[in-house]
């Protein structure tokens, strides 16, 4: 039951995201936390992250390791191989009978007509993760924080991986404030 | 038996080199296939590529997909797959394993909430450049028709995305050719 919801689920994904891996993310979000619940927002945000700082294409990283959360090594294989293989199968079909097919203006235009709906969808979870931030990092922080990365990535052309890996690097080395209310709590005592 | 090798370098290259997912990886596919091993010239790669972006999926494995089997048959073909996505996703599980087992810890909570801010903007980013895209392809107007009529379906209406794609497609198909 589970490896059939992972087959239809990824199977969608891989057949209504246009514009390559990256437009399968909110598909993915849609299927995965919306419709089977088999993550909350949080683990999302997590997969995606180092989704984004890890190299390789996207949707196999995250169809292949949500596949092996939800159900296994079998999982994994199932929920990879229904991402990928139909469109493989497509573009060697096409490509080695019908030559002229992107020649038809009926497929350019269908293609052409996803690529804003997908915009709304990735606009919609940018909302989401916006959201999200404000409500746990507090309106002021999430704010420098989006302007941050905005600044860097946008303006100084740095690589999204690096800043990913930076904060990574900065919330392990920070000092847990429990903790050291703990132990001050414990000097008190004495 | 040489061939399986190259083919295996030819995409595990670009997979472990090519940040920012599929599309990013092309020009690094572009250099080994094109330039190193000459399977295909810059022509029929362009060729490739285009009709590989005109369907749905990921890109990069659909490239490997087809490369692969055109050089070495059906085990070429799942060479040049498996070269693209094997060591990535093994890096993902062996890392979102770790910090899965540590979800609890307030470190790894503090990661979650420092990081999604970034990728707020890097979604927000890749949806400006769709936008423009459309914009560019399709004009103003059909732009503007899309994005809000699929704003109410999917928001409005909760309409499943499936739908309003498929929607979208016969619409372009019919009135945008």
């Amino acid at each position: 039951m589970t490896q059939w919801q992972l087959f239809l689920a990824f199977f969608r994904v891989g057949m209504l995201g246009y514009g390559g891996g990256p437009s399968s993310i909110p598909l993915v979000h849609q299927e995965v936390v919306k419709k089977y619940g088999w993550m909350d927002d949080d683990e999302f945000a997590d997969v995606l992250a180092l989704g984004n700082t890890l190299p390789g294409p996207i949707a196999t990283k995250m169809a292949g390791y949500i596949g092996y959360r939800v159900a296994g090594i079998t999982g994994m294989l199932n929920a990879l191989l229904s991402t990928i293989l139909p469109t493989i199968v497509l573009m060697i079909v096409l490509l080695t009978t019908v030559a002229s097919f992107k020649d038809y203006t009926w497929v350019k235009g269908m293609t052409a007509a996803v690529v804003p709906v997908v915009g709304v969808m990735l606009a919609v979870l940018t909302l989401d993760f916006y959201r999200k931030s404000t409500e746990t990092l507090g309106w002021v922080k999430a704010f420098i924080l989006i302007a941050v990365s905005f600044g860097l990535i946008e303006w100084l052309g740095l690589h999204p991986a690096i800043l990913i890996a930076g904060l990574l690097l900065a919330a392990i080395v920070q000092k847990d404030k429990e903790k050291i209310s703990e132990i001050e709590e414990k000097k008190e005592k004495r | 038996m040489m061939i399986y090798l190259q083919i295996f370098l030819a995409f595990f290259i670009p997979g472990i080199l090519g940040y920012g997912g599929g599309p990013a990886s092309i020009p690094l596919i572009e250099n080994e296939v094109v330039d190193r091993y000459e399977w295909m010239d810059v022509n029929e790669f362009s060729e490739a590529l285009a009709i590989g972006n005109a369907l749905p999926g990921p890109i990069a494995t659909k490239m490997a997909g087809y490369i692969g089997y055109q050089e070495g048959g059906l085990l070429g073909g799942i060479i040049g797959v498996f070269a693209t996505v094997a060591p990535s996703l093994f890096l993902m599980i062996v890392l979102l394993g770790f910090l899965y087992r540590y979800k609890e810890s307030p470190k790894v909570k503090r990661m979650t909430s420092y990081i999604r801010p970034t990728i707020a903007v890097l979604l927000g980013v890749m949806a400006f450049n769709f936008f423009s895209t459309s914009y560019e392809d399709s004009g103003i107007w059909q732009t503007i028709f899309l994005v809000v009529s699929s704003y109410l379906l999917l928001e409005r209406w909760k309409v499943h995305p499936a739908f309003v794609i498929m929607g979208a497609m016969v619409y372009g198909a019919l009135l945008m050719s």
